[in-house]
């Protein structure tokens, strides 16, 4: 280990991240801000619908604008937050866990990021279009979603499907570059059963991503040809079958509740150990599972459609894969508590954000298999008990587990403390509002509130009442979020190269890192990651580097 | 590893896990029993099929719910890291034996829940609602009058942008709103002259999207007396919250008398939500984008009522 690699490079200019850089920690910054200005923006969209259904008649927003407003809102969140966001937790995390310079194909990063504002100003162009936005829902179901009131080619929902398949295409360029770079640049001795959780998580969801995008973007391409072209792939009219769309849409977009959840099971398998000071609880039976999720994950699909006109036996066989996919999450769930048990708890903000959202994902699972379960799907399929669930899965367990990663790997990348009163009052806020918000949809489902409405009855509005207050809540818990990431990065205290004492290839790299990470001197795996405890050293020379580091420090 | 020496648990420890378990056995049961009051009151044969298997996983849910949750509140009560204590803790790297018992056990319990729900999945599909799907004819398709082809007995539902229409055809009738007989089995067939709709009647559990091009035959029996809501359950556009109607379950009695009066009462405007916001809006406009023109209210013998309140 020479001084030179380790000296400390001219501070790059904040200019960098405006421009077209490869540099996958350039561009995972900026996944990470822009995904956070759509989350504002889905945010508000949200607090406007809570707004309209704080009282049972439709009177703050006119019906067609709710319409519009929740298509947008599921639609950002999803395709420019929830998907953003985690790709750029990939293009932080990837390369430097497992000790690449870069991705393997930088330019195809470059050009995936530059999609997103793309077809995000896309997507909010269709406010300012005459038709307004779409309307019909993220699923946009035909023969609905073809029905154009002023016939305009240019409409909402034809830049909606524009910009679903660009995302779908930015996905696709991700998926490859972060598969490539897994299977493909690992540091010397680190084989797959060596590799952190994280990357194991990673691979399975963009494994998925592969497989499942072609068929919504073959079925959004279908779409768009019957709203604009008039062709009848599902105008019943013509002899086109709108439940075919359904079979193409749910068949990727089921498994993408997978790609967003699996790395945030990484998150979590990371997190647990650092902050229990133990090894993870089961570390190969974890990282199979996820594979296992995958395999399971693409056979499910058909659950999203018990009401729609499928056969009993059908009904009957996707019931038992959707509950199968408990086993392998259980595996992951008590690995969690086995590597808590006994271990040394420390209540730092990223644990405390990992265990809500573990708190949150039980739940949630729970009230999946009841969802998975023909009967009470029957019941309450398209309910605000969906929009519970669901935002049980995306809001308490992904959203917190992705604010857990950012407190967590704040200082690696940015060189910042992150403040911790600030954070645990961000996550204080974040669990009591998501609670609030979400565990009334719950009763207001089984009671036959269905979701997507503009008004309802009045015997809904006890509980609405109290989600709504949920989700003005949560738009506060943001504030002391934003506060803390701008102080902490232009005036925080400086990071050492490990502050929480974690074990892992990025903790041996300088906060922040060079451009090229290790550079030329990649160090050799020689053990098993989350080695806390067994005084094993992860790489060779592991001393020698972390004494280089402490006295680049000292020296700063 | 090096290995650990081996402390079973005590006694004292043992009898205490086993009151805490039974404890939270008392609060799952008594979970399940409390589930059935957030649910609305059961109307069709098929409801308590519902509820129970309902109950049986809130049961079964709150049980592992508060098992896994005991156990993170444990970690934080009891090791908690001591404040400035910054070593690790024993290196446990796992235990085969504790991981194929936790994953035995959730697949042997979801497994039975799966076996279970096969069952009540069976005995609805012999009451009635497992549907039958028949392609329609071109003629069924341009929204003609099916109903000398239908079994007399049979109601149809047609699901408009934005209303509901129920024709009884053997009495040639027509109604906006659903009046069925209780504890008498009735087959209806869903179309839609539109979009997709959803037939969604809570207080009966049952649920079945309606689809255009298609018909599908779908079956209950009611058996409560009362008024209910039945929503449109798939988004069907811009006043797909206001598509509503209500259904009467009734006596043979009251429902021979309903069905004699509405023969013979004239066809009339049926109940439309959106039609009248629709009128308002073209008089007072408030904002919001264009929007497909409802479908003219249908013209029906009994329109009904849709603000007398409802149990369901």
């Amino acid at each position: 280990m020479t001084s030179t690699a380790l000296s400390p490079e001219p501070p790059a200019s904040w200019r960098r991240y405006f421009g077209f850089s490869t540099d996958a920690k350039v561009i995972g910054i900026q996944y990470i801000v822009v995904a956070f200005f759509f989350f504002l923006v889905g945010g508000l969209l949200a607090m406007i619908m809570r707004g309209e259904l704080i009282t049972p008649e439709a009177d703050l927003v006119d019906r067609t604008v709710y319409n519009g407003l929740y298509t947008m809102h599921g639609t950002i969140m999803l395709f420019l937050f929830i998907f953003p966001v985690l790709n750029g937790l990939n293009n932080l995390l990837i390369p430097t866990m497992i000790g690449a310079p870069d991705m393997a194909f930088p330019r195809l990063n470059t050009a995936a990021f530059w999609l997103v504002p793309v077809f995000g100003i896309l997507l909010i162009a269709s406010f300012f279009v005459p038709s307004g936005p779409a309307t019909s829902g993220w699923w946009s179901y035909p023969p609905v979603s073809l029905q154009n009131p002023l016939g305009h080619l240019i409409n909402g929902e034809f830049l909606w499907v524009l910009a679903v398949a660009l995302s779908g295409v930015s996905s696709i360029m991700g998926a490859v570059n972060f598969v490539t770079t897994i299977l493909r640049m690992r540091a010397p001795g680190m084989g797959f059963f060596r590799m952190p959780v994280f990357c194991w998580t990673a691979l399975a969801a963009q494994t998925l991503q592969l497989i499942g995008l072609p068929a919504l973007t073959g079925g959004a391409v279908m779409l768009l040809l019957d709203l604009s072209v008039g062709t009848s792939f599902y105008r019943p009219e013509g002899g086109g079958d709108p439940v075919l769309y359904q079979h193409f849409f749910w068949f990727y977009s089921h498994p993408a509740v997978y790609v967003i959840i699996l790395p945030v099971f990484g998150i979590f398998s990371e997190l647990f150990p650092v902050y229990s000071r133990k090894p993870l609880f089961g570390y190969v039976y974890v990282c199979l599972a996820s594979f296992i999720i995958v395999g399971l994950g693409l056979i499910v699909w058909v659950h999203h459609m018990f009401p729609s006109g499928v056969t009993q036996w059908m009904r009957n066989l996707f019931m038992v894969t959707t509950m199968l996919i408990a086993v392998p999450t259980g595996v992951k769930v008590f690995a969690w508590l086995g590597t808590m048990w006994n271990g040394k708890i420390r209540l730092t903000t990223p644990m405390l954000f990992c265990m809500g959202g573990l708190f949150n994902f039980v739940f949630a699972g729970i009230t999946g298999i009841m969802l998975a379960t023909v009967p009470i799907d029957i019941h309450v399929s398209n309910t605000y008990f969906v929009v519970g669930h669901f935002h049980y899965v995306i809001y308490g367990a992904a959203v917190m587990g992705v604010f857990a990663a950012i407190y967590h790997w704040f200082p690696k990348f940015t060189g910042r403390m992150p403040y911790e009163g600030l954070g645990k009052l961000h996550f204080l806020l974040t669990f009591v509002g998501a609670n609030l918000n979400f565990l009334p949809m719950h009763p207001l489902g089984l009671m036959g509130m269905p979701r997507r409405v503009s008004s309802y009855d009045p015997e809904f509005a006890f509980w609405n009442v109290l989600a709504s207050l949920g989700a003005f809540l949560l738009g506060v818990s943001i504030i002391p979020f934003l506060l803390n990431m701008i102080s902490s990065w232009a005036r925080g205290p400086r990071a050492t190269h490990n502050p929480w004492n974690a074990i892992g290839l990025e903790w041996l790299l300088p906060s922040p890192p060079a451009e090229d990470n290790f550079g030329e001197h990649v160090p050799t795996v020689i053990s098993r990651p989350y080695g806390y405890g067994t005084g094993e050293p992860l790489v060779e020379h592991q001393a020698e580097i972390e004494r280089a580091l402490t006295l680049q420090e000292a020296n700063r | 590893m090096t290995s650990s020496t081996p402390r079973g648990p005590g006694p004292i420890a043992l009898a205490a896990l086993a009151v805490w378990i039974g404890l939270l056995a008392l609060i799952s049961v008594w979970m399940a029993g409390a589930s059935l009051r957030w649910l609305p009151v059961q109307a069709s044969n098929a409801a308590p099929l519902v509820d129970g298997l309902f109950s049986f996983e809130t049961g079964v849910g709150t049980f592992v719910f508060l098992g896994v949750i005991s156990v993170m509140a444990w970690v934080m009560l009891v090791h908690r890291a001591e404040k400035y204590d910054e070593s690790d803790a024993e290196p446990i790297e796992g235990n085969t034996r504790l991981e194929v018992i936790w994953t035995a056990i959730p697949f042997v319990l979801v497994m039975a829940i799966a076996w279970y729900a096969i069952q009540i999945n069976t005995e609805l599909g012999v009451l009635g609602p497992m549907e039958h799907i028949h392609l329609r004819s071109p003629q069924e398709q341009q929204g003609g009058y099916p109903g000398d082809r239908l079994p007399a007995e049979q109601v149809e539902v047609v699901a408009r942008q934005w209303s509901w229409e129920f024709r009884y055809p053997g009495e040639h009738v027509s109604s906006t709103e659903l009046h069925l007989e209780l504890d008498r089995p009735v087959t209806f067939r869903l179309v839609s002259e539109d979009v997709l709709h959803g037939f969604f009647i809570p207080a009966f559990r049952l649920k079945q999207d309606v689809i255009p091009g298609r018909a599908i035959d779908f079956s209950l029996t009611p058996t409560r007396l009362g008024r209910y809501r039945l929503r449109d359950s798939q988004f069907s556009g811009t006043w797909f919250a206001a598509n509503q109607a209500d259904v009467v379950v009734e006596t043979a009695e009251d429902h021979a008398a309903w069905l004699k009066q509405a023969a013979a009462a004239p066809l009339q405007r049926g109940l439309s939500v959106a039609a009248d916001e629709y009128a308002d809006r073209q008089t007072n406009p408030h904002g919001g984008w264009p929007t497909v023109v409802p479908a003219p209210p249908p013209q029906v013998n009994a329109p009904g009522s849709s603000s007398l309140p409802h149990d369901a």
